[in-house]
């Protein structure tokens, strides 16, 4: 690229005025339940990052030292939220169990989105024949019903870790945001910039990581937000029916597929991991509700 | 374009998409590494002429795309593939849609009146306290996993309170249904409750409710049959949507529950390991989704002429 482009690239980008980023992070810093979303999410960062840290509060670190003559008891000074069935700790493997259903819907929701990107710029951009085969092949994946999906596969799939599992929700969850990518694309790509950016005779690569994408991604961005608290509850749903994770896993759903039996002589095998499981997807979902407002500018 | 050519063309994209699905589920199920026939032999390997004979009826020696249009030609006359002691698994489902079919349209009852009501009380309060209780439990409401959700009610109102019977149909419907209903419907609620609330405050704001105040119609009037009506149609194709969501939940509650249904058979076979009876029980569940969206979508045109012109 030449010094003169690049100078009338910089002039057109002195013209429109700030990057359309900065506006929403005015507008986010100023609302009290982003900070407590962003405080919440942090923390339990922080808890999948080093369990160990937070494992010990109470004097027992390990999630695997189990005593089965203290089994399914109820909560007490030396077992704050109790233990489970095989005399484990509740606390621990809830502070464990953080790191594989947080893992699984941060893996899934980027895999998803990153192949929504792709597919849905290719579909929204070049239009023509790959815009149809794209969108045909989004009808199909969002003819299944979620969970029905992923039960016909995972049922076929025999083996169970964070990442098979964290596959099979992500090949049911890009084609929602692929539609969304797509539609969002194709109303930016008629905008005078792209225009602009196409007659200074820029790379199609160009344009669309400049100028196309910045200005498209923020929606998906948002429902990519919601989908993480989904794809959360999805796991430990399937899970629950038997398909998801396997012992000697350590995840919410787990705990709570095995408290299950039991919740009418130990509800707080049940509660606790419940509470943990329901925050998560709280801060996530009103996160992403909070996202999709300031970024749509009708409801500002 | 006329109505009967719009009916024509959402027909073949439902088909179209139908032998999608029905590809992926036969994809993932029958074409995965492993070969069947090897593997009934155990340990001593088969003569060789009676695995070409097994290959041969089960069509194993012809090409994937042959196999397919077979699994397709069973699927038309009803054929959802045996389990693993040779009982149809079209032939276990029969007996068991009645109580799927009160289960979920109970639920789709619940979450209409309760969601469209939710709504249009939190759009005319727009910003107040009212509203932003609604939004709050909405969002709540969303975030509980289902399962959660079933198995506290269960506690709390089956056996604590005994108000409802904690598991079975023995007592019918509704007093058997309610429950289970309900804790489905938690989900939907909440999606239509927000859903209605957007659109109740966007058809407040339009020009022909505009004319009906300056017609000098009451509140009741106005509220009570035109913005309520106008308000309603995006939660209808909502309610086609929601039936997948409905479906992959009666798996859950017919399972936390003891209710007799399809969702009940899914989910004692996932327990068991019975891969044929899952994936069949899948596939004609997903069936009964694709199906009824083609009905909403046409009962949609139908309500809302501008869509037909579209």
């Amino acid at each position: 690229m030449s010094e003169a482009t690049a100078s009338v690239e910089d002039a057109t980008a002195e013209h429109t005025g700030p990057p359309p980023g900065r506006g929403v992070w005015q507008t986010l810093r100023r609302r009290p339940l982003f900070w407590a979303c962003v405080v919440v999410l942090t923390l339990l960062g922080l808890v999948a990052a080093v369990p160990s840290w937070f494992a010990g509060w109470f004097g027992q670190p390990d999630p695997r030292v189990c005593d089965l003559s203290s089994s399914a008891q109820a909560p007490s000074a030396e077992h704050v939220f109790g233990t489970d069935l095989q005399g484990c700790d509740v606390w621990a493997n809830v502070i464990f169990g953080t790191r594989n259903s947080l893992s699984v819907g941060l893996l899934s929701t980027a895999v998803a989105l990153a192949v929504a990107l792709v597919v849905g710029t290719l579909a929204g951009y070049r239009g023509g024949w790959a815009d149809r085969l794209i969108s045909r092949l989004t009808d199909v994946f969002l003819g299944f019903p979620f969970l029905l999906g992923a039960v016909v596969v995972l049922t076929s799939v025999g083996s169970r870790s964070p990442v098979s599992v964290s596959m099979v929700l992500a090949l049911f969850s890009w084609p929602t945001m692929a539609r969304l990518v797509r539609s969002s694309v194709r109303s930016v790509r008629g905008a005078e910039y792209v225009d602009a950016a196409r007659a200074m005779g820029l790379s199609t690569a160009r344009i669309v990581r400049r100028y196309v994408l910045p200005n498209a991604i923020g929606p998906v961005l948002a429902v990519a937000t919601i989908s993480v608290g989904s794809v959360i509850v999805a796991e430990s749903t399937l899970t629950f029916l038997g398909l998801g994770l396997r012992a000697p896993s350590i995840s919410w759903g787990l705990q709570l597929s095995s408290a299950q039996s039991y919740f009418q002589t130990a509800p707080h095998m049940l509660v606790f991991p419940s509470i943990f499981l329901t925050v998560t997807v709280l801060a996530m979902i009103t996160l992403g509700d909070i996202l999709r407002d300031t970024l749509d500018p009708r409801g500002r | 374009m006329t109505a009967a050519q719009a009916v024509t063309r959402r027909l073949a994209e439902l088909v179209l998409v139908f032998l999608g699905v029905m590809f992926i589920i036969y994809v993932m199920v029958f074409t995965l590494p492993g070969d069947p026939i090897m593997a009934l032999g155990g340990d001593r390997p088969l003569p060789e002429n009676v695995v070409a004979e097994l290959r041969s009826r089960y069509h194993l020696d012809e090409p994937v795309w042959k196999q397919y249009l077979y699994y397709l030609q069973g699927l038309a006359q009803g054929d959802l593939g045996t389990n693993f002691s040779g009982q149809p698994v079209a032939d276990r489902l029969a007996a068991r849609w009645p109580v799927t079919i009160a289960l979920a349209l109970t639920a789709w009852g619940i979450e209409l009146v309760i969601g469209v009501g939710l709504g249009l009380y939190a759009g005319l309060r727009r910003g107040r306290v009212g509203d932003r209780v609604v939004l709050a439990g909405t969002i709540l409401a969303a975030s509980v996993p289902v399962f959660v959700v079933a198995v506290s009610a269960q506690l709390v109102f089956g056996v604590q309170l005994g108000w409802f019977p904690v598991a079975g149909t023995t007592q019918g419907w509704p007093t058997a249904y309610l429950l289970p209903a309900a804790c489905i419907a938690v989900f939907g609620l909440a999606s239509i409750a927000r859903l209605m609330r957007g659109s109740v405050i966007d058809t407040m704001s339009s020009d022909f409710v505009r004319t009906l105040w300056a017609k000098g119609l009451t509140r009741r009037q106005v509220v009570g049959v035109h913005v309520t009506r106008n308000s309603a149609i995006p939660v209808l194709t909502y309610l086609a949507i929601d039936l997948g969501y409905l479906l992959g939940g009666t798996v859950i509650i017919e399972g936390i529950f003891n209710l007799p249904g399809v969702g009940q058979l899914l989910f004692q076979a996932i327990r068991a390991h019975e891969g044929p009876t899952v994936v069949g029980v899948s596939t004609a569940l997903i069936i009964v989704f694709l199906v009824a969206n083609l009905v909403v979508d046409l009962l949609h045109t139908a309500l809302d002429p501008r869509i037909r012109h579209e």
